[in-house]
């Protein structure tokens, strides 16, 4: 009896996920195509967040490490 | 026949001025209870430090914050009632989901921390008077739970705005202190810097404009406007809602920094409790306000952070999320409010959590969020297709980029020398 409700039970878990992984894919799906015009100044300005970003991973990266050691 | 005249030209006057005054009333509330969240349990703690260490000399700079709260937040106003989305929704549908995904992910994990922070504010608050943490924080999340279960988002707002206008404690606290007017006057009102320029001046600046400008208050007030249903006619009455509320936050600032500048000056000060410890040895009625206070900016703070999470998670998620709805009608938008205070609650009650950890990553992280925020704002507002009219002219696109330029350079200093505190020394 207990082994079926663990059946169930990782069933159902594994059914929650894949709920939620489908939403996802619906999410990005609804919101491919950007609304906004992608002129240079967007492109630029886009570009910056990424540099921007991967720079304060890095530090954030060396932080840690130096905090490991 | 004259003076019949005048009488109805009175009367007429005045209703004229009493409908204005109502009709100000009724849409004013985002704009308010957002900026004087703004002085949440972090704000207040930099205040009292900053009034502590340099007494009335930095209030000049406090005053310049006024207008870039104010032109940062207006634009959410416009893109709110205007497009009638939150700040999530349009970033998701304007850049994409890749920079959707980041913006919602970064802002759960940022309000949560922040959220943390405000309840260890509002426990060590309330620890003054000897009330256990568990008792605040269980008494809290129900009174924050019962705000937003009955169902009105004008209930909500008025109740908020009750909060809200708690946070002004700090303006009789300061005339308990006797301050001299004139002493507040020659140090604060003229832009210098106490004891010259240097690294110490440098990280407080940073941080009092961190408390200033944050991510959650962007996409809150977003939210908020799309939520109480304002319109593009309501636009200019929600922009002075916004500058009111702008006023009062510096108002509220300037006032912590008068009494602990007059009371304090030269000590040391870590966290706004201990600020109040010091002050009740001083002054009880004026250490009990600034406790009262923090407690309150703690409160106001975290029912606004945990509704921005729950509306931007809504929104994305297509979960029904309005105030107006009964817990029936939109559970997973008062679960995700309900899970966020309960967990960031709990995390306090944890013995030995590493909440000074946990206050540094706070700032951390709203660094890698807000000039995503910001810059995503600045274009959302030029797209012309959606804003119409109402898009940024060009004065308001210069002055907005510079305000936004030195935000993005201050706060990644503060990020930094957050995470590496003998760099700038």
């Amino acid at each position: 009896m207990f082994k079926g409700m663990r059946v169930t039970l990782s069933q159902r878990t594994g059914e929650f996920f894949w709920r939620k992984f489908r939403k996802i894919r619906e999410i990005n799906k609804r919101y491919e195509k950007s609304s906004i015009k992608v002129t240079p100044t967007v492109k630029i300005a886009l570009l910056f967040l990424r540099i921007y970003l991967i720079l304060l991973v890095l530090i954030l990266v060396y932080k840690f490490i130096t905090l490991v050691r | 026949m004259c003076a019949t005249n005048f009488f109805a030209r009175i009367y007429y006057n005045y209703r004229r001025i009493a409908k204005t005054i109502i009709l100000f009333l009724i849409i004013s509330g985002p704009g308010v209870i957002v900026m004087l969240a703004d002085n949440d349990a972090g704000g207040i703690t930099t205040y009292a430090a900053t009034g502590a260490k340099y007494g009335y000399g930095l209030i000049w700079f406090l005053v310049l914050l006024l207008p870039v709260a104010y032109y940062v937040q207006e634009m959410t106003v416009r893109l709110g009632a205007v497009t009638k989305r939150g700040h999530a929704e349009a970033i998701f549908s304007a850049f994409g989901p890749f920079w959707g995904w980041f913006s919602l992910l970064d802002l759960a994990l940022t309000d949560w921390l922040t959220l943390v922070t405000e309840f260890i504010g509002m426990t060590a608050a309330l620890s003054i008077f000897h009330v256990p943490p568990i008792v605040t924080i269980i008494v809290v999340s129900i009174v924050m739970l019962l705000m937003v279960l009955q169902g009105r988002y004008w209930t909500w707002e008025k109740i908020a705005l009750v909060f809200a206008a708690i946070n002004l404690i700090y303006v009789p606290g300061a005339f308990l202190v006797h301050p001299s007017v004139s002493s507040i006057l020659r140090q604060g009102a003229i832009p210098h810097f106490p004891g010259g320029f240097n690294n110490d001046i440098f990280f407080f600046l940073m941080a009092n404009i961190g408390t200033t400008i944050a991510p959650w208050m962007i996409f809150f007030q977003q939210s908020a406007v799309v939520d109480k249903g304002l319109q593009e006619k309501d636009i200019a009455w929600e922009k002075l809602d916004t500058f009111v509320g702008s006023v009062f936050t510096v108002v509220v600032a300037i006032f912590i920094i008068v009494v602990t500048g007059t009371v304090l000056k030269g000590m040391q000060v870590e966290s706004a409790a201990q600020a109040a410890i010091k002050l009740i040895s001083v002054n009880r009625y004026v250490g009990t306000f600034l406790a009262i206070g923090l407690f309150d900016a703690g409160f106001l703070g975290a029912i606004c952070i945990s509704l921005a999470s729950s509306w931007a998670l809504g929104e994305i998620f297509g979960w029904a999320h309005s105030l107006n709805f009964k817990i029936r009608e939109a559970p997973w938008f008062y679960g995700a409010y309900l899970l966020a205070l309960v967990t960031a609650g709990s995390v306090v009650l944890i013995p030995k959590a590493p909440l000074v950890l946990i206050t540094l990553f706070v700032q951390v992280i709203a660094v890698t969020l807000l000039p995503a925020t910001l810059v995503f704002l600045i274009l959302l507002l030029n797209n012309e297709e959606t804003m119409g009219k109402y898009k940024n002219t060009r004065w308001q696109n210069i002055i907005i980029s510079t305000i936004v330029v030195v935000i993005i350079i201050l706060s990644t200093l503060y990020a930094i020398s957050a995470l590496f505190p003998n760099l700038f020394k």
